[in-house]
């Protein structure tokens, strides 16, 4: 026979007999039946099938462990404590884990393969995470580079969540983007509407998810989300909430103000909302937050622009936040019940922000924050 | 026609005198890069020493009832290497299965195999020096021990010298080259003992 027809016919031969060989023995060793995974001292008890990453095996049975990345090990969000022996933890897992964690021997669900019966422990909230399918029924334009973006449920169609709490959304793969990722995003909308999520995206110049809402995404078009997550919330004590976010970081925020005005929730909380932004064109939802304040005494909103242009007749505060902040701290919100503070937005503005706060009398353990990079 | 060379001698030719290491010096990348330590370097040597037994073994199988019969002998490179890769990912799973401690041990030198070149070279020398099933696993594993001598050898080296005052710009790769070259020396000096050829 021709060597030419012979020789690849020859090597995909052997290649395939070999893959094939490879897969009869994965199915054979890798079969692990059927193992039990206890979470939370005996709470919820589940048989699973063994072999294959913790993380999918768990979304299987519809328990949803944060994950940004989506089993890559490249976020390391998806933490849980594993109470049996696993086996020490791998190079794949350290970068992600301090020494406490290690200690308590916290592992990446996504780097730990299931063989034998598993006991877990991870927070109760957890639970509660869906995967929703839903359609997007409005997209707004805040700003130039601002959206708000609401979506409609459809399947499951309640969400519970409380104020101050995120959302992934799953962006499918686009143009050069060959691989899903997920995405997390603060709720703006209110826990009680629960069959809407609304977010606030700003387009993160390269940002694959944020590109793909403001260049791809339309009304009309499906999309999936995954939660509740997080643990920033509006904490139960009569202490003051000095709230500090700018551009989209607002999110999480106008979901607690709005719930809270709604509810009459926490009475006894004074809040001070610092909205920082250059110029009026990075502004948004100002008529709106204005008028919430008129409508209720407790809500003190201080917009500030560190680059105002004469043209645009700013009366508000000038300055950048964080000097605005220590002038309000320092002079004018009252501090006879305690102080919390709130922050939303990049690490550097969160940063700034922790420092002006500890250096005028807030406990830095009652500093709660979102940091998204 | 097969060498007529005993396999007992072939074995231990393979390991001291015709060091795959430091002789012919292939599998050099990892030699260098894992020796910092003894542990780690046990480990890989042990992992080459049964995967090239093993390819060995399962190449000559190749080699002798599918190329030769077909004349595609000029095809051995890329079929040996894509036997290696089945191989290794073939041990990984069972020895993930076997015995976990092991493969968290030393499973994760698995895929540093593969592409090690000194597990290609001994293959290509097993086809080259036309030797039969007995002599290919005999090669094989003395190869791989004497890979795992010379890793083994370097570790203890590095680790004793590792506080010795070295000039500065010969500090870390600089100095295991040169540690590398008196110990090929060494093992030169005792090739032609044995003709393993």
């Amino acid at each position: 026979m021709n060597p030419i027809i012979l020789g690849p016919l020859v090597t995909a031969g052997i290649a395939a007999s070999l893959a094939l060989l490879i897969s009869l023995i994965d199915r054979v060793v890798n079969d692990y039946g059927e193992v039990s995974l206890d979470i939370n001292g005996g709470k919820r008890l589940y048989k699973v099938r063994g072999g294959s990453a913790l993380l999918g095996t768990l979304a299987a049975e519809g328990i949803f462990v944060p994950s940004a990345c989506g089993g890559r090990g490249s976020c390391g969000a998806c933490k849980v404590r594993v109470l049996s022996d696993v086996g020490p933890h791998l190079p794949t897992e350290t970068p992600y884990l301090s020494p406490q964690e290690i200690a308590q021997n916290v592992r990446l669900s996504c780097q730990i393969k299931l063989k034998k019966d598993l006991q877990l422990e991870m927070p109760e909230e957890l639970f509660s995470v869906r995967k929703f399918k839903s359609t997007v029924t409005l997209i707004k334009d805040l700003t130039y580079d601002i959206k708000e973006i609401l979506f409609r449920l459809e399947e499951p169609k309640d969400i519970e969540f409380t104020a101050g709490q995120y959302v992934q959304m799953v962006v499918p793969p686009y143009g050069a983007v060959k691989e899903s990722v997920q995405r997390a995003y603060s709720m703006s909308s209110r826990p009680l509407d629960k069959n809407h999520v609304e977010l606030l995206i700003r387009l993160v110049p390269g940002g694959i998810a944020t590109t793909f809402v403001h260049q791809k995404l339309k009304e009309g078009d499906k999309v999936e989300l995954v939660g509740a997550f997080g643990d920033f919330h509006i904490r139960d004590t009569p202490a003051a909430m000095v709230c500090v976010a700018g551009g989209s970081g607002m999110a999480p925020f106008k979901s607690m103000f709005y719930d809270m005005r709604g509810n009459d929730s926490f009475p006894e909380k004074e809040i001070w909302y610092f909205f920082g932004a250059r110029t009026t064109k990075d502004m948004f939802y100002l008529d709106e937050l204005r008028q919430l304040q008129k409508d209720w005494p407790r809500f003190h909103f201080v917009p500030a622009l560190s680059e105002p242009k004469p043209e645009e007749n700013w009366t508000g505060e000038t300055g950048l936040i964080t000097d605005v902040l220590e002038k309000y701290i320092k002079e004018k919100i009252g501090k006879d019940k305690g102080l919390e503070g709130y922050l939303c937005g990049s690490p550097g503005m969160i940063n700034a922000c922790i420092n002006v706060m500890t250096r005028n009398g807030i406990e830095e353990s009652k500093v709660y924050y979102d940091k998204f990079a | 026609m097969p060498p007529l060379i005993n396999p007992v001698t072939l074995f231990f030719a393979s390991i001291f005198t015709s060091n795959i290491l430091l002789t012919n010096f292939l599998g050099m990348c990892s030699f260098i890069s894992i020796s910092k330590d003894w542990k780690s370097s046990f480990g890989l040597g042990m992992a080459v020493t049964v995967v090239m037994t093993i390819t060995a073994a399962v190449s000559w199988i190749v080699l002798r009832f599918i190329l030769v019969p077909f004349g595609m002998e000029y095809l051995s490179f890329i079929i040996f290497i894509i036997v290696i890769a089945a191989v290794v990912q073939i041990l990984e799973m069972v020895i993930d299965r076997a015995s976990p401690a092991l493969y968290l041990s030393r499973g994760i030198f698995l895929p540093l195999i593969t592409v090690n070149c000194a597990i290609l070279g001994a293959i290509l020398f097993m086809q080259i020096r036309s030797y039969d099933f007995i002599q290919a696993i005999t090669f094989g594993a003395g190869s791989g021990l004497g890979w795992w001598l010379a890793i083994m050898l370097l570790a203890a080296i590095r680790e004793r010298t590792e506080k010795n005052p070295v000039p500065a710009g010969l500090k870390g790769p600089g100095i295991t080259m040169i540690t590398i070259g008196f110990m090929a020396m060494a093992f030169i000096g005792f090739s032609g003992m044995i003709a393993v050829q």
